[in-house]
């Protein structure tokens, strides 16, 4: 167990404390180095740079987006797929595919051939319905990008509650059934119930890996047109403008955050840990 | 041979003892039941005895020889496990010959001692299968020939037949009752359900929290239960215990009196009462009988036929001869 | 018991689910038609579904321009190397963690997953500074070293987990069977834990071959793996649909195979053992 221990406690710590360390100095590689210590400066700066809030905004945007997106659909998907039917395992590899298909593919293929103004799909589709096509990625960048990440994620989602669903005894929903509930009233008083915590995981996980959304927006936009999240903010800072004090702020604040989100996730798995 | 002893054997998980001291003998070619509710330690016993858990002090000998440090495998003992413990990727021919290949003995002499096994326990023709292609009753056969192929001075079985349903269970008891008259060699067997401790066992030793209550033949134990505890643990259904004034009237804090050694009258006995639920199994008649000054209702075996009808008032009185005394501390007297 | 459905009621839910199936499976099954097609084939309007004349002509183009080949090797050296590498430093921990648990076991476990929800970009400079530092920015090893520690959590999890099932009285009868430390290891213990390491393996494959955050940032040319290769196709290279197509599919065809094979270790894994 301990190289294992040791390696990860490394591979935290060292880069940790480096981010901590340049987070208190005025440091830019491209303009003079290393200026000095500056206190809590560069996180004053940080939070109050005209970029701030719309970062946080559209960082809350997609995050959202996506979320309700995946669940709604998730929820629906598994549903449907827990259904009895011909081909449901083809059917299952065609809705689970995109979650296998690399971010910067995904994002490329969204951008050029489905939301290109002239030759993309959705502009035929439009034309064919003589309508103007419309120019997704300007037009409507955020909408756009929770559109290719919902896609990428969607099948995370709806593999986990069908999981979850698959487990749901069906002797329950028949009792329910003989107890009077109607198929609506089975799905929010029993389904329901019995997803929540798979539908907390999927939200926790997802949470995670969607603030951390990043070649999605370096393929398609390159954070123009309001599309920039936190975490892209953050790289703009560090590695474009190199910025690296100010960024290391940022670096921390994004740090913090993930880890209230993971504080949650972490008390659900430990949890089913000791059972 | 397989005479085991155990002497002032102890066990204790950290600080907490879960055997005290305990001294008990095991005979050769014995079928001894260790018998108890959950968490009274016999399940611990029997691992200490296979060597699965290492004692806290004391002594184990097996055919005089001390084997308190040998490691399980040299024992000599074979072990049957409540879930089988099946090698799952092995094929029932290798799962019964894998404690021989262990022992490095030559293919053709593996080969035929499966054989002779699988013939024992009718299972010649799964033989090529994986224990998840086979019947909950066949994985305990499989379980069974793996112990028996190493002609194990003692066999261990730790409550065998929990994981079947009621009508195997039945089977494999008398399988495994047939098994030991034919090989004749000492089992040990834990189990919670007394049935089958009264059915096997030619000893059953009754544990709670780690203490030996009483050890002795099915019959000893269920004539001359030595205190409540045992009294209220064997016997199908359970003998009626009664304590208070009906109690001191026969100079005891509690009496105790089975089932069926309780006659029924209409016209006069010691107890009236008024008949409540019955439990008819055709042999025979469970009356539940509520009887004034006695707070529980009483158990009653009748035979078969007999008009008895809920609600219909009865007199009972207990067979004199068999009923037992026990004082405050709930140690039976004379 | 599950009710049985008239067949009527199957055929809706068929017909239902394959027709959002597909329009979920409809980019990917788009790119790949379209990599077949010609330039002139992949924006025709209305554009051209299955009846175009086929070619393997992009894929010539595309390995000829950006010598494709190059980069799938990095994929495959940065993907695999950092997976086998994970799986020999996990197998002893999470080994350990499963059969001889300590009371911190827990507490070791829970830290590990929550260096895995460190992010990455607020260590991205110390990183990339260390690399320079170091002179191993845009170096394969680098990378698979990288990656491994990013998915070490996770393939310790998964192991610990697969351990955690093979059932303790499997190596007890095991023991009374005679077999010790050598025999239990080789014949028992082994066996029954190679699903489990093969699925860890190939979900964590999966997950270095689609990792864009480290590889984006710290290679330029020699170390590129297939995902900073698809990204250099978003300036005007990307207007050519068929080449894109072309190069997406071949960036993503071995890893939908794998990923195909892993759909089930997928939900454990990436739940943590959460949801099974």
């Amino acid at each position: 167990m301990a190289p294992a221990v040791f390696l990860l406690l490394v591979w935290m710590l060292v880069p940790l404390c480096m981010t901590l360390w340049f987070s208190l100095r005025d440091y830019r590689p491209l303009r003079g180095g290393d200026l000095g210590f500056v206190g809590l400066e560069n996180f004053v700066r940080f939070v109050s740079s005209s970029s701030f809030w719309p970062a946080v905004f559209t960082t809350m945007l997609i995050v959202g987006g996506v979320l309700l997106v995946s669940i709604i659909f998730g929820v629906l998907l598994a549903m449907l797929l827990d259904q009895p039917m011909w081909g449901q395992g083809v059917v299952r590899i065609l809705v689970i595919a995109p979650f296998f298909v690399m971010p910067t593919v995904s994002a490329l293929v969204w951008k050029n051939m489905f939301m290109d103004p002239t030759n993309g799909v959705f502009a035929h589709i439009w034309r064919a319905f003589g309508a103007d096509p419309v120019v997704w990625l300007t037009d409507v960048p955020i909408l756009s990008l929770i559109m290719i990440v919902s896609w990428q994620w969607l099948p995370f989602a709806t593999l986990i509650l069908l999981t979850a669903f698959q487990s749901l005894d069906s002797e329950q929903l028949e009792a329910a059934e003989m107890d009077g509930a109607g198929p609506l009233a089975r799905f929010f008083f029993i389904a329901l119930p019995h997803l929540s915590r798979a539908i907390t995981i999927v939200i926790l996980i997802q949470t995670i890996f969607l603030l951390a959304v990043f070649a999605e927006i370096f393929v398609t936009t390159g954070g123009a047109f309001g599309t920039r999240t936190l975490t892209y903010l953050i790289y703009q800072r560090v590695l474009e403008s190199q910025n690296v004090g100010l960024g290391s702020a940022g670096g921390v604040y994004a740090i913090i955050l993930a880890n209230i989100v993971a504080l949650f996730l972490m008390r659900i798995v430990g949890k089913n840990l000791d059972r | 041979m397989g005479r085991i002893t155990l002497d002032k054997v102890r066990k204790a998980f950290g600080e907490v003892e879960v055997i005290p001291p305990l001294d008990l003998t095991i005979e050769d070619g014995e079928f001894v039941v260790f018998v108890g509710p959950s968490g009274c330690g016999k399940s611990t016993l029997l691992r200490l005895i296979a060597g699965l858990e290492d004692v806290s002090g004391g002594e184990i000998r097996i055919d005089g020889q001390d084997a308190t440090m040998v490691p399980p495998a040299k024992r000599g003992l074979a072990m049957v496990f409540q879930s089988y413990a099946l090698y799952p990727h092995m094929s029932v021919r290798k799962n019964i010959a894998f404690p021989l290949r262990m022992a490095g003995m030559d293919a053709a002499e593996q080969e035929r001692r499966v054989k002779s096994a699988a013939d024992v326990l009718n299972l010649t023709d799964y033989l090529d299968r994986r224990p998840g292609q086979l019947s909950g009753g066949q994985r305990q056969r499989v379980a069974i020939g793996r112990a028996i192929v190493r002609e194990p001075a003692a066999f261990l079985f730790d409550e065998p037949l929990s994981n079947l349903d009621a009508a195997l269970r039945v089977g494999m008891r008398l399988e495994i009752s047939e098994l030991h008259k034919r090989l004749n060699t000492t089992m040990i067997y834990v189990t919670h359900d007394q049935v089958e401790a009264m059915t096997m066992a030619d000893k059953i030793v009754v544990l709670r929290a780690g203490h030996i209550e009483q050890v002795g033949s099915p019959l000893e134990l269920y004539r001359t239960p030595r205190n409540l505890f045992v009294a209220g643990f064997i016997g199908s259904p359970k003998m009626n215990l009664i304590g208070g004034a009906v109690a001191s009237a026969h100079d005891a804090a509690t009496i105790g009196i089975r089932p069926e050694h309780i006659r029924v009258s209409d016209e006069a006995g010691d107890w009236t009462g008024t008949v409540g639920v019955s439990e008819h199994l055709g042999s025979d008649t469970f009356f539940h009988v509520n009887c004034e000054g006695i707070p529980d209702p009483l158990t009653v075996r009748v035979g078969g036929e007999v008009d008895l009808h809920y609600g219909d008032r009865i007199h009972l009185s207990p067979d004199p001869e068999h009923l037992h005394r026990f004082d405050a501390e709930g140690l039976r007297l004379p | 018991m599950a009710r049985a459905v008239t067949t009527q009621r199957k055929a809706l839910n068929t017909a239902l689910a394959w027709l959002v199936g597909l329009v979920i499976f409809f980019p990917i099954l788009w790119t790949i038609l379209t990599s077949f097609k010609t330039e002139a084939e992949a924006i025709a309007n209305p554009p051209i579904i299955l009846f175009f004349d086929w070619t393997l002509e992009n894929y010539g183009v595309v390995q000829e321009r950006s010598n494709y080949v190059r980069f799938l090797w990095n994929s495959v050296i940065i993907a695999g190397g950092s997976t086998l590498l994970g799986i020999l430093i996990a197998i002893p921990a999470a080994w350990s963690m499963a059969f001889v648990p300590s009371r911190r076991t827990k507490d070791i476990l829970l830290w590990m997953l929550s260096t895995k929800m460190l992010p990455a970009v607020g260590v991205l400079y110390p990183i990339y500074l260390l690399c320079i530092q170091l002179g191993v920015l845009d170096n394969r090893i680098a990378l698979v070293v990288i990656l491994m520690l990013i998915n070490l959590p996770i393939i310790v999890w998964m192991l610990y987990t697969y351990f955690k099932e093979i059932p303790g009285e499997i190596l007890e009868a095991a023991r009374m069977d005679g077999a010790g430390l050598k025999e239990e290891l080789l014949y028992v213990l082994t066996p029954m834990a190679v699903p489990g390491i093969a699925s860890t393996i190939l979900l964590n494959f999966i997950l270095a071959w689609n990792e864009a955050f480290w590889t984006l940032n710290l290679t330029s040319v020699d170390a590129a793996p297939l995902t900073a290769f698809i990204a250099s196709y978003s300036s005007p290279e990307g207007l050519f649909f068929a080449k894109l197509s072309a190069a997406s599919t071949m960036a993503i065809a071995p890893i939908l195979i794998l990923g195909w094979f892993s759909q089930k270790q997928l939900v454990r894994g990436l739940t943590f053992g959460a949801v099974k």
